[in-house]
């Protein structure tokens, strides 16, 4: 039976081919095979949203992932999205709002943040509560977090 | 949690899976989305010996209406199904669950076919399904089966699935112009699986209910259809008075076990809330955009 699987995928635009263990989920591949420490371990069981990243375009749980079965896909981390400037804005929404204390909730909180961004234009603010509603934060009390992207939103619109 | 060792196989073919789970039998356990069971197996609540990943199969993928039914295939994703067109103009009550499933990260991949099969108590899906008079239809190398969802769900995280079988579709009749439906749940964050909650389905003539079906979850280990309240509701005029009789009925159709949000008391309680809510609001849904 094959315990040891061979994939290749894009991660944050790089090719990387591995062998991993089935058991493996995404986000402990990134963590301790490739080194990628943004994205976070919390619950392990696609609670406490952490570990929030995308595969193909959309959010997922990191840890509700099995890395075994993501040959071909596209993986985009908290790394890949800072390096690439797309959501400079609301990192410095974050920063200027206070939205980060200890910060753990932060990767998977700006991934769900930026994924509401991406489909909705304006949202309103129980809009932004409901699209983080996965993300748990346990310092923040969430209003510095819905300010932010609040503010985010409002930005965009005004740019265009 | 780590989950314990184990193989995987990504299932070229429907053939491919059904030889593999007959091959392996119960060692064997098929992976859709993995938004339950990669958390059970983290618990370490289950040890399958191989996982045979079924995500990726066409035979399982599409949404299309057939005649009098919209087949949903088992490997329709939550997110598809809440923002599939014949969907919304079908059956409607599907995409109105959604919302309430889980969180975006989760509904993006978790399947229908996953959620069926897997029969949480809580879950909305499988009271739908129930409530809609839907058919599973289930494959394995013997051939295929179609099961009504009253059939389907037989306990706690158990159904009419074989070991060795697939959940391949799932069938809902096209609702008709005079049918509404309504999904209503209480819970306590969005997206957790609820304390208690209903899924109502009758044909609607002003103020009076017709042949209704209400399907309560999360209030015992299957999903309940409270047939002597649908009995109470049904051709009468739903005034306060009919609605007070359906609520004592309920009293009688429900015989709930506690769980870890409280005893039988609160669970009776919410679904006595939760009927009289969704009697209210399919009365005054807008049939305009249901038709
Ligand atoms: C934090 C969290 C909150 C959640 N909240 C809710 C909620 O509020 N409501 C809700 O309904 N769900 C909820 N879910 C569960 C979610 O809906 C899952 O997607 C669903 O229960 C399982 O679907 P899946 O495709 O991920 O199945 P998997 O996890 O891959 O499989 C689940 C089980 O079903 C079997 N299986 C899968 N597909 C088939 C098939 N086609 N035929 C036969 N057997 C099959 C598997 O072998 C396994 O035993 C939640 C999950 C998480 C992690
Ligand atoms: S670590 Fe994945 S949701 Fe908590
Ligand atoms: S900042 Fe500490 S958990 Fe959110």
């Amino acid at each position: 039976m094959n315990t040891a699987i061979d994939i290749a995928l894009t991660v944050n635009g790089e090719t990387v081919a591995r062998r991993v263990e089935a058991r493996t989920h995404l986000i402990d591949f990134l963590r301790l095979d490739l080194g990628l420490m943004g994205s976070h371990a919390g619950c392990e069981h696609g609670v406490c949203g952490a570990c929030t990243l995308r595969v193909d375009g959309v959010i997922v749980r990191g840890c509700l992932v099995l890395a075994a079965s993501l040959d071909g896909a596209v993986v985009e981390t908290i790394e890949g999205v800072s390096d690439s400037g797309e959501i400079r804005d609301l990192q410095d929404a974050f920063v200027a709002r206070n939205a980060a204390q200890c910060g753990f909730c932060t990767p998977g909180m700006l991934m769900a943040a930026a994924d509401l961004l991406a489909h909705a234009r304006k949202p309103k603010r129980d809009e932004i509560r409901e699209a983080i509603s996965g993300n748990y934060c346990r310092c923040t009390g969430y209003q510095a977090i819905v300010d932010a992207v609040e503010a985010v939103a409002k930005a965009r619109v005004f740019r265009g | 949690m780590k989950a314990p060792p184990f193989g995987y196989v990504r299932a070229n073919s429907m053939d491919h899976a059904f030889r593999l789970l007959a091959e392996y039998g119960e060692g064997s356990k098929v992976l859709a989305g993995g938004q339950s069971l990669l958390a059970t197996l983290a618990f370490r609540l289950s040890e399958p010996s191989l996982l045979i990943d079924i995500s990726r199969l066409s035979e399982l993928a599409g949404i299309t209406r057939q005649d009098d039914f919209v087949r949903v295939g088992a490997g329709t994703t939550h997110t598809m199904l809440g923002r599939d067109s014949l969907i919304q103009a079908h059956v409607p009550l599907l995409n109105d669950a959604v919302p309430y499933i889980a969180h975006t990260a989760i509904r993006n991949r978790g399947t229908i076919g996953g959620a069926l099969a897997f029969a949480d108590p809580a879950a909305e899906l499988p009271a739908c399904c129930v409530a809609l008079d839907a058919t599973i239809i289930a494959g394995s190398s013997r051939g295929e089966r179609r099961i009504r969802a009253s059939a389907f769900f037989v306990g706690l995280f158990v159904t009419a699935l074989e070991p060795d079988e697939i959940i391949i579709a799932v069938e809902f009749p096209v609702v008709r112009t005079d049918e509404r439906s309504v999904l209503m749940e209480i819970a306590r964050r969005s997206g957790d699986y609820a304390m208690a909650g209903v899924a109502l389905w009758a044909r609607v003539d002003g103020l009076v209910l017709h042949a209704p079906r209400v399907v309560f979850f999360g209030v015992d280990d299957r999903p309940v259809l409270a047939s002597g309240a649908g009995t109470a509701l049904d051709g009468k005029r739903a005034d306060a008075a009919t609605v007070e009789l359906a609520q004592t009925a309920l009293d009688r159709d429900l015989d709930p076990p506690g769980d870890q949000h409280g005893g039988p008391a609160l669970k009776r309680q919410l679904a006595r809330t939760l009927l009289a809510r969704a009697v209210a609001q399919i009365l005054t849904q807008d049939k305009v955009a249901r038709a």
